[in-house]
């Protein structure tokens, strides 16, 4: 007989029972959307690490002052607030002279104040910045430049501003030449960076003023940070190859900057970008296999329950197989056309279950406004999952009907 | 066409053997009319079963134009039903999620037939069965002796060397019944080999030739004498 006749038989007996096949199905529905979302959502969070950490420049080492407690998953550094230790200008001096294989060393200050500038105000960070920070945060200015290291030194009060202030303070107008005022103290705007938008935790990186370091640190952050202290040291590597041997040596020269005798404990940390996005993707994909397996647990019950209806359907149905094998059908058409059935309850429960698991991430995308990005893998897996959970669950059930004795069969009322 | 041979067969219940077939010896030839008569119990049920290849006799051989069916396997059995062999219930065996049509298609879809030309000959089928004008009713749409009809029409399907029908009449009132039979008549007199196992006398009475049974032996062969 023709293959395609025992596709139509099981699909029949399926569609004869509207109610029942759909309630049979329905574990396998919410398995499989439970399975897309929980991997969708694992995989967007995934993604939102990635492109985070990524962010903040690629091959960067960022230098912290005091320790850090070392193993933590995200690894985010205890500000040394009241330890005594801290970084300077020299220890950036240093590493920049006496650690190969590094493409920019900047160290850093930041603050928040209040920008007025044209009768306009805005609440904005403000760092104070040497020009190889560009280097560092793979930041590009789009418009007109950035300041040099001479007017750094010099205490020149310029500024290099993002798109949304020059947005927020000039509109439409070229905001070069213009001055704005940080604390009363007047700054001339030179150039404009090229926007990086939103960063995947919904803050605009756009929204940052970049000034001398010097002028920044004594007229803006001065209450905080004295004398040439700084708060960050970001030290980019060259390449990806030499990113932990930079690391090793910023250590190295740094404790000889601050006289730590061997044995004794950091006062400065360092964290290589690439470890950071290690620790929190192996995080992230520890909690998405977790929630996928616990989603996977209502897909074995989906097939359960398919197991019980095929069970039942195997009883009920008793005459019609008799009859069947009167006719001519041989054992294998009735095992292949049960199997069948229970492939398509099965297969029918997955494609829904992926149409709701897709729409359903797509949902909590807009409205939760958390990133949700469903894997490619994720229509293949589910339905060769679903086609596996009616298989393995439909074998019993069908090789049950296959064994019937046709006379017995008959029989039955 | 048909050659039982000292044929038994011995069901096990608990302890006990039981003999629902006791040696049983006979041919049936193309074109024969044959009721089956005998008590409950008599093995006439089981004599059916074997002779449609639903089941396989504990010993005796039983050639069906030549072909030793008693050693068959389950597969070739299947097959032999299907080719050989159209089967009429007492309760017609409709499926009721079925038209007439399909139901009377079913035989030929396990026959690999393609589905204009099986469709045109069930519909050809059922008009010859006088029921032309219900193909697209369902059972619970039809009379009695319209299921039956059906049903003749479904074991006409692949051509049958040999229609068995089991107490056809058993579940129609007189008059269909008779009418059925009317109809059995006509395949036989178009040379279809028919073996009917019943009760009833008055059925009995149509077919050519008798076979009676007791306790799993033939007890009584006659033949009309053509009137």
């Amino acid at each position: 007989m023709r293959g395609i006749e025992l596709v139509r038989f099981a699909t029949g007996a399926i569609i004869a029972h509207p109610l029942r096949s759909g309630l049979t199905s329905l574990g396998v529905v919410i398995g499989v959307a439970a399975v897309v979302m929980m991997t969708s959502i694992g995989l967007g969070a995934q993604q939102r690490v990635t492109s985070t950490i990524a962010g903040l420049g690629s091959n960067l080492i960022i230098v912290s002052p005091g320790s850090t407690r070392s193993g933590g998953g995200g690894g985010f550094v205890m500000q040394g607030a009241g330890s005594g230790a801290s970084l300077t200008d020299r220890d950036a001096q240093a590493i920049a002279q006496q650690v190969d294989g590094v493409a920019a060393v900047a160290p850093a200050v930041r603050g928040q104040a209040q920008l007025v500038a044209d009768g306009a105000n805005w609440n904005t960070r403000i760092e104070g910045v040497t020009p190889a920070y560009l280097v560092a945060r793979d930041l590009n200015v789009a418009q007109g430049r950035m300041f040099d290291e001479r007017e750094a030194r010099q205490g020149r009060k310029v500024v290099v501003i993002g798109p949304t202030i020059a947005r927020e303070l000039w509109g439409e107008t070229d905001p070069i030449g213009r001055r704005l005022r940080v604390r009363s103290v007047p700054f001339e705007v030179i150039g404009v960076l090229e926007s990086k938008g939103q960063s995947s935790f919904g803050q605009d990186q756009d929204d940052i003023v970049l000034g001398p370091l010097p002028a920044v640190r004594s007229r803006i952050v001065g209450r905080r940070v004295q004398g040439d202290n700084v708060q960050t040291i970001y030290v980019k590597a060259a390449s990806d190859d030499v990113l932990d041997r930079v690391q090793e040596d910023v250590s190295n020269v740094l404790r000889v900057q601050h006289r730590i005798r061997p044995g004794d404990a950091d006062d400065f940390s360092t964290q290589n970008m690439a470890s950071i996005l290690q620790a929190s993707q192996a995080a992230v994909a520890t909690f998405t296999i977790l929630l996928a397996a616990v989603a996977a647990v209502s897909l074995l019950v989906g097939g359960v329950g398919i197991m019980n209806i095929m069970l039942v359907a195997v009883t009920e149905r008793t005459r019609e197989i008799g009859l069947r094998m009167a006719l001519g059908a041989k054992r294998s058409h009735i095992l292949v056309q049960f199997a069948l059935e229970a492939v398509a309850l099965s297969l029918a429960g997955g494609v829904i279950g992926l149409t709701i698991g897709v729409a359903g991430a797509v949902v909590i995308a807009r409205i939760g406004s958390w990133p949700v990005a469903v894997p490619s893998w994720a229509g293949p897996l589910s339905l060769g999952f679903s086609v596996l959970v009616g298989l393995v669950f439909g074998a019993y059930p069908s090789w049950r009907a296959a064994r019937l004795d046709p006379i017995e069969a008959l029989r039955r009322e | 066409m048909i050659e039982i041979e000292d044929l038994r067969k011995v069901y096990i219940m608990g302890e006990e053997e039981v003999a629902a077939l006791a040696g049983v010896s006979m041919r049936i030839e193309r074109g024969e009319s044959v009721a089956v008569i005998g008590p409950s119990g008599s093995g006439k049920s089981s004599l059916m079963n074997i002779l449609g290849g639903l089941d396989r006799p504990t010993s005796g051989t039983y050639r069906f134009d030549g072909e030793d069916v008693g050693q068959f396997d389950d597969d070739q059995l299947a097959e032999f039903r299907r080719r050989r062999i159209g089967f009429i219930f007492q309760s017609f065996q409709l499926l009721p999620r079925l038209t007439a049509l399909q139901n009377v298609e079913l035989p030929m879809i396990y026959a690999g037939m393609a589905p204009a030309e099986r469709r045109a000959r069930a519909a050809e089928l059922l008009d010859r069965v006088g029921l032309g004008s219900r193909m697209g009713h369902r059972p619970t749409q039809l009379s009695g002796g319209q299921q039956q009809r059906v049903a003749i029409a479904r074991a006409l399907a692949n051509a049958p060397d040999l229609l068995l029908a089991d107490e056809p009449t058993g579940a129609l009132d007189t008059h269909t019944g008779e009418e059925v039979m009317a109809l059995f008549k006509a395949l036989n007199r178009d040379g279809l080999t028919l073996v009917i196992v019943t009760h009833d006398p008055e059925v009995a009475a149509e077919a050519a030739r008798r076979v009676s049974f007791r306790d799993g032996l033939i007890v009584g062969d006659e033949r009309a004498v053509p009137a």
